[in-house]
């Protein structure tokens, strides 16, 4: 391998990191909230990729329908299970949020898409129709579990990511996609050959890892988040609305997975299912940087992508293995420098 | 409306099949100090925690004349309910400044500037140590602390669940020092104590409780002079266990 070569790959390396680092951030958000390893985030930014797609052939994505759906299952479940305790006003604004806005976007996009709009109204459409996901699984699958335990979360979480998968192939269908990037064209770098591409995910990363950290240290709101986490009782005792914090967490996870899944749908093609590796390699970063920090997490998510791309080239049949094998040796070296540590924040 | 800021009629609550409070009725009057003193055990924390709507509870507790119902806890902290919980529940990896400034939930980020310098001025400790994390304070710093954060909600009733304990004279001087303080400012209190002779002197009106139930109430002063009071809760040398 000459110094090229080895440049090219640490370019793609970086890149795909970026996205993992994402989703990494992600996962460690939405687990210091709500205590969920949210295994279905790579679903969203399938679907944010796919809906990209749609939209670019004029088409009326899936994710309209499926947002319809998720709605009323949102709104039927939480009638059904706590009808006694909804206020009128709380019941109108489900009204509104569950079912008017599915069915407004729906009926938009059903008149909008055939005029192919161009990229912006894409990005702006599929934001529309992929962040209101987040609050809806919420609220469909783990809301009622909001005090159990990690592990009861995490099968829960597995199961919606069985769920969504299935989902995605009806309402997407088995083919793959690649949307056209955001900028186009190369650059040269000293010997590299810088894809334009790849600046604009570099730099809409950063954007949201910075907008992220304004938000958790700068807002009220981000410090509730942050407060929930640490100590629940604290937080409701100042008067921060727990419960709601679970849907603000996975209203950002469905924003960021929707922005990461415009992004990635320009780098490789992206399937129905396509979101679980993506998923866990983002999963991987975040593990290795011990599911608590959010810049080791993006550094060890972008670690994880030069990995990936190295192992690409030299041993692509063995890529996936040699990323998910470096877990168990951070695993093992955890287990015995943490022993004594012990769940802390089980207690409500 | 009714000249209770809190009326508390037959509350009972159980953990379990184990009834911690039985059918308790109490009342603060609008700017009063009541007082509720008991021995280890006697369910007033648990009381406490009900009225905050941290634990269920059956009965009625009543805000301003209005029946709280099952309203949830924030509910009752946008009312102008505030809890100093015995565990004080603090937000440990954050910085002492973050603790003070979510107190202000309630208010929104603008109420912040003025509680801090309030909060401040009670305690210049805290400003000291503002930028350190909440978990690594001294406990009687983290006593200031959860006093503090509470302040910053500016609460119309403020129940304080041992907000003495394990502190210096001179601090504990000041924790009694501001509860008079905020008396004065119109704010109601309700104040649970082991230093039960300091808890009747600045009460107005006090509740002895037993196994989960009132045996006894009155005044503070007329209990502080009671012989079985004295007897039991305060002893000689000054009431400290
Ligand atoms: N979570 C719980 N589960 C079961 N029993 C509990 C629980 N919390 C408290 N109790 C019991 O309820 C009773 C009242 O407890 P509580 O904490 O209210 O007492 P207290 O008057 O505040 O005591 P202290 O002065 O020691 O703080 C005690 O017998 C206690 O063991
Ligand atoms: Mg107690």
């Amino acid at each position: 391998m000459n110094s090229t070569i080895a440049l090219f790959l640490a370019q793609d390396g970086i890149i795909n990191g970026a996205i993992y680092a994402l989703v990494g951030v992600t996962l460690v958000l939405v687990f210091a909230v709500t205590r969920i390893i949210f295994v279905p985030q790579g679903e969203l930014i399938a679907w944010a990729a796919l809906t990209v797609a749609a939209l670019e052939a004029g088409a009326v994505p899936g994710t309209a329908y499926l947002l319809v759906v998720l709605g009323a299952a949102a709104a039927a479940l939480e009638l059904a299970r706590e009808w006694r305790e909804l206020t009128a006003r709380y019941l109108l604004a489900m009204l509104a949020t569950d079912l008017a806005l599915p069915i407004g976007l729906l009926l938009a996009v059903i008149q909008l898409a055939p005029l192919k709009l161009g990229f912006t109204f894409n990005v702006i459409a599929t934001l529309a129709l992929l962040v209101p996901m987040g609050s809806l699984i919420y609220r469909i699958a783990f809301q009622p579990l909001a005090e159990a335990t990690v592990l009861v979360l995490l099968i829960a979480a597995i199961g919606v990511h069985f769920a969504l998968v299935g989902l995605g192939l009806v309402f997407f269908g088995a083919e793959g996609v690649r949307t056209t990037p955001l900028l186009s064209g190369t650059f040269p770098l000293g010997p590299l050959v810088v894809k334009w591409q790849s600046v604009s995910v570099l730099v809409v990363t950063l954007l949201v890892l910075g907008g992220l950290y304004v938000f958790f240290e700068r807002t009220m709101m981000g410090k509730a988040l942050r407060a929930t986490a640490v100590n629940r009782l604290g937080a409701r005792l100042v008067g921060v609305p727990v419960r709601a914090t679970g849907r603000i967490a996975f209203t950002l996870a469905a924003t960021i997975g929707a922005v990461s899944g415009i992004l990635i749908g320009s780098l490789t093609t992206i399937y129905y299912d396509s979101g679980f590796l993506i998923g866990l390699k983002g999963f991987v970063g975040a593990i290795l940087a011990g599911l608590g920090s959010y810049p080791l997490t993006a550094l060890a998510a972008v670690f994880v992508g030069l990995l990936e791309s190295y192992s690409a080239f030299f041993a692509s049949a063995f890529k996936e293995v040699i990323v998910f094998s470096i877990i168990i040796p951070v695993l093992l070296w955890r287990s015995l420098t943490s022993g004594t540590h012990h769940d802390e924040d089980e207690e409500v | 409306m009714s000249d209770a800021i809190l009326k508390v009629s037959n509350l009972s609550v159980a953990y379990g099949r184990v009834e911690a409070v039985r059918g308790v009725s109490l009342s603060i009057p609008h700017g009063n100090i009541v007082t509720v003193i008991g021995a280890n055990g006697a369910g007033k924390t648990t009381l406490m925690n009900a009225i905050m709507g941290v634990l269920p509870s059956v009965g009625e507790v009543a805000l301003d004349g209005k029946p709280m119902g099952r309203s949830l806890v924030e509910a009752r902290v946008n009312n102008g309910l505030c809890l100093v919980p015995e565990k004080r529940e603090l937000f440990s990896t954050m910085s002492v400044e973050d603790n003070l400034r979510l107190g202000a939930y309630r208010f929104g980020s603008s109420a912040v500037p003025g509680g801090l310098r309030d909060v401040f001025a009670r305690f210049p400790r805290l400003e000291e140590r503002r930028k350190q994390e909440a978990g690594t304070l001294s406990g009687g710093e983290r006593q200031m602390l959860a006093m503090g954060r509470a302040l910053m909600s500016r609460p119309r009733l403020l129940m304080l669940d041992e907000p003495s304990l394990g502190l210096a004279p001179l601090i504990v001087k000041e924790i009694f020092h501001i509860v008079t303080d905020l008396r004065k400012a119109g704010v109601s209190i309700l104040l649970v104590e082991q230093n039960a002779r300091a808890a009747l002197q600045v009460a107005d009106y006090a509740y002895v409780m037993e196994l989960g139930e009132f045996t006894m109430s009155g005044p503070a002063a007329e209990l502080a002079a009671d012989k079985r009071v004295i007897e039991s809760y305060l002893g000689l040398g000054g009431g400290r266990h």
